[in-house]
């Protein structure tokens, strides 16, 4: 199959303030029509790279390619990129229609013709009915799908959005996913998305760069990266998680033999670079373990209810181990079947689906 | 009242409704004493005769107005031909007063800018540095300008010194001059609400428009001078009316020929020569043109908001 050619490449990115450095030697290549997110935490550099790519920021070291042509140097004006950024930035003093058609104008087109194209794009985000109206007549949602609209008039290249749905209440920010989710895949325009919040991430990506304190943490898919976590801190970031701290006693047949502060021994798939004797961290997603009354033959911990937590769809159990730490147990309440809830106070046996516990070094 | 709260609440609305009215009676007072009452005034001596010595006699007379538009009266035997002279000190009035909001704007909207986009732990020190020169008097601001101006002043000299010019300008007993004189005296208050208007605006706005192929100069324009419009009429407000209506600029630094409303309408007042009906009557017809194209602009500029809407 022909290599496509990628929307953006990013070559040993640096950004530096004064003596701060933002962000740390980041290279990634986002693919032509993909749904790229970028996750963090406030404060990892997400939006830094962001900007970068449109132009707000400069590069103090690297280099920006947007489909092989080096842009790091040229102004925001002159980059075929767009953006939806965070507040919207809708001007306040034209309406809709003419805040959608800004663009157009800007790139050479008459009145007339960008109105028109304006009007298309509105009815595409289904405001042709708002047109007349200034922004500070329309709700958070409503400004969102305008600051949208502006931003894919042009026919951008790539699509840059600044976490466009934090201002949104969680039922619109679900409907805004989808929609956001199925615009891309109509337009074929690269998005490049940027979220602080993981279950978006989850929801909308094609793949995901994991960030945090000015590094990439891990690139991949969104299965990937939830299922196989390449460190702590993105095992601890994306969904909810059991770390445990273990000691590797044994290594054979690709099996790590870890032993528990109390000397209960787990059996985890071996990672490269893990000998006998190393300190490390076994995952366990709370959802692929399992409680009983009774040890079962896969993998068993023990410990005591502490307390049922009801979360609608599920029950959260949290128990103490019996080597100390605490551990969070997720039951389906479809799935629970004729089973009952255990209790506070029960004694209970964890058990770990096959493959579920997965070793991390720090 | 959007939310009745049960039992007793409304009364406790109503007090706080009146005292309210009661807390706004000295913006009344102070509106009335000292505008209001101010501009009754004028407009009833307006119409009176005039006293040789200063002061009014009270019977009513059409003469101030009589005497600034005619020249023969327009009760004498001739027939009333317009006189110019009042009417042409008006017209250069408005030109001076226009010309120096527009140096005002010129110099006052970057100064303001770069003000509010300074980190805001500076701001209030620039502020305060752009004030500093006003906590002197204004005569003796507007001397000390003649002084710069003047042929053996620093400006010339300067300039000799560089080579621009062999002989001095002259400056002085110019219209330039007084343009510069009122651009001096009214200057903070175009900077300081346009500073209010730019600190306010929202920056991402330029990055959208930069974003959306806009150059710096099509954002300026197009995007930060639409948004922050408000401030830029009151700045422009601020520094046309006083300049208007002052006096100081153009006794000292224009000269007999430069003649403006204020110096006219001052000489009327002063000493015993004066003329308290006329220039009353100068001071009304002011008044009148300048409500009328404030009422229009604001009606236009009304009119526009809504035509976007």
């Amino acid at each position: 199959m022909e290599q496509r050619e990628n929307a953006i490449d990013i070559r040993s990115a640096v950004k530096r303030y004064g003596s701060f450095t933002a962000l740390k030697e980041i290279s990634l290549s986002i693919r032509d029509n993909e749904f790229f997110t970028l996750l963090g935490p406030s404060g990892c550099g997400k939006t830094t790279l962001l900007r970068m790519i449109a132009g707000f920021e400069a590069v103090s070291e690297g280099s920006i390619y947007l489909f092989g042509e080096e842009i790091e140097n040229l102004p925001p004006n002159r980059r075929p990129v767009n953006t939806v950024f965070q507040n919207y930035a809708l001007f306040p003093h034209l309406n809709v229609l003419d805040n959608v058609a800004f663009g157009l104008e800007m790139k050479g087109r008459s009145k007339l013709e960008a109105r028109e194209k304006a009007g298309l794009m509105l009815e595409l985000v289904q405001l042709i009915d708002f047109s007349a109206r200034r922004p500070s007549q329309l709700s958070g949602g409503q400004q969102q799908r305008v600051a949208l609209a502006r931003a894919l008039a042009p026919q951008p290249k790539v699509l840059l959005l600044d976490e466009p749905l934090s201002a949104l209440d969680l039922k619109l920010r679900k409907t805004m996913q989808l929609e956001l989710k199925h615009l891309q895949r109509e337009t074929g325009i690269t998005f490049i998305f940027v979220t602080h919040d993981q279950e978006e991430a989850l929801t909308m990506s094609d793949r995901i760069a994991v960030m945090s304190s000015g590094q990439l943490q891990q690139l991949g898919s969104p299965r990937d990266i939830y299922e196989t976590p390449c460190n702590m801190f993105v095992a601890d970031f994306i969904g909810d998680t059991n770390l445990l701290d273990v000691q590797v006693d044994a290594v054979k047949d690709g099996q790590a033999v870890c032993r528990l502060a109390g000397g209960h021994q787990l059996n985890c798939e071996q990672v490269e670079g893990v000998g006998p004797g190393a300190k490390v961290h076994v995952c366990l997603r709370p959802e692929r373990t399992f409680i009983s009354e009774k040890p079962t033959e896969t993998e068993n911990l023990q410990g005591r209810v502490v307390e049922n937590i009801f979360i609608g769809t599920d029950i959260t159990t949290l128990v103490e181990l019996v080597e100390g730490p605490g551990f969070t147990v997720r039951t389906s309440n479809s799935d629970r079947g004729s089973q009952g809830i255990f209790e506070p106070g029960s004694d209970v046996f964890i058990n770990l689906e096959p493959g579920a516990a997965r070793l991390l070094m720090d | 009242m959007a939310i009745s709260a049960p039992d007793g609440e409304p009364a406790v609305s109503n007090t706080y409704h009146k005292s309210r009215t009661w807390l706004l009676l000295p913006s009344w007072v102070v509106l009335g004493a000292l505008s209001l009452v101010p501009a009754i005034l004028m407009l009833v001596y307006s119409f009176l005769t005039k006293e040789f010595r200063g002061g009014v006699i009270w019977e009513f007379s059409l003469a101030a107005y009589d005497q600034f538009f005619f020249d023969r009266g327009l009760f004498g035997d001739d027939s009333p031909t317009l006189d110019w002279t009042y009417i042409a000190i008006f017209w250069r009035s408005f030109w001076q007063a226009g010309a120096a909001t527009l140096l005002s704007l010129a110099i006052g909207f970057p100064t303001a800018y770069f003000i509010a986009t300074r980190p805001v732990q500076t701001r209030a020190i620039w502020v305060f540095l752009i004030t500093i020169p006003y906590w002197v008097n204004l005569l003796i601001r507007t001397v000390s300008m003649k002084f710069l101006l003047r042929d053996e002043g620093p400006l010339n000299l300067s300039l000799m010194a560089v080579g621009l010019i062999d002989s001095p300008l002259q400056i002085v007993n110019t219209n330039l001059a007084v343009q510069l004189g009122l651009f001096y005296s009214y200057l903070p208050f175009m900077v300081l609400p346009i500073y209010a208007a730019v600190e306010r605006y929202d920056f991402s706005l330029s990055e959208a428009a930069a974003d959306l192929y806009a150059s710096k100069w099509v954002t300026l324009h197009r995007i930060l001078l639409p948004v922050t419009k408000p401030g830029v009429i009151a700045g422009c407000i601020l520094v046309f009316v006083p300049s208007l209506g002052s006096f100081l600029a153009p006794d000292l630094l224009g000269g007999a020929k430069n003649y403006m409303i204020g110096s006219l309408i001052e000489e009327q007042f002063k000493g015993n020569a004066g003329n308290w009906p006329f220039g009353a009557a100068a001071s009304m017809i002011l008044l009148t043109i300048v409500l009328v194209i404030l009422i229009a602009f604001a009606r236009q500029q009304s009119r526009l908001e809504r035509g976007r809407v």
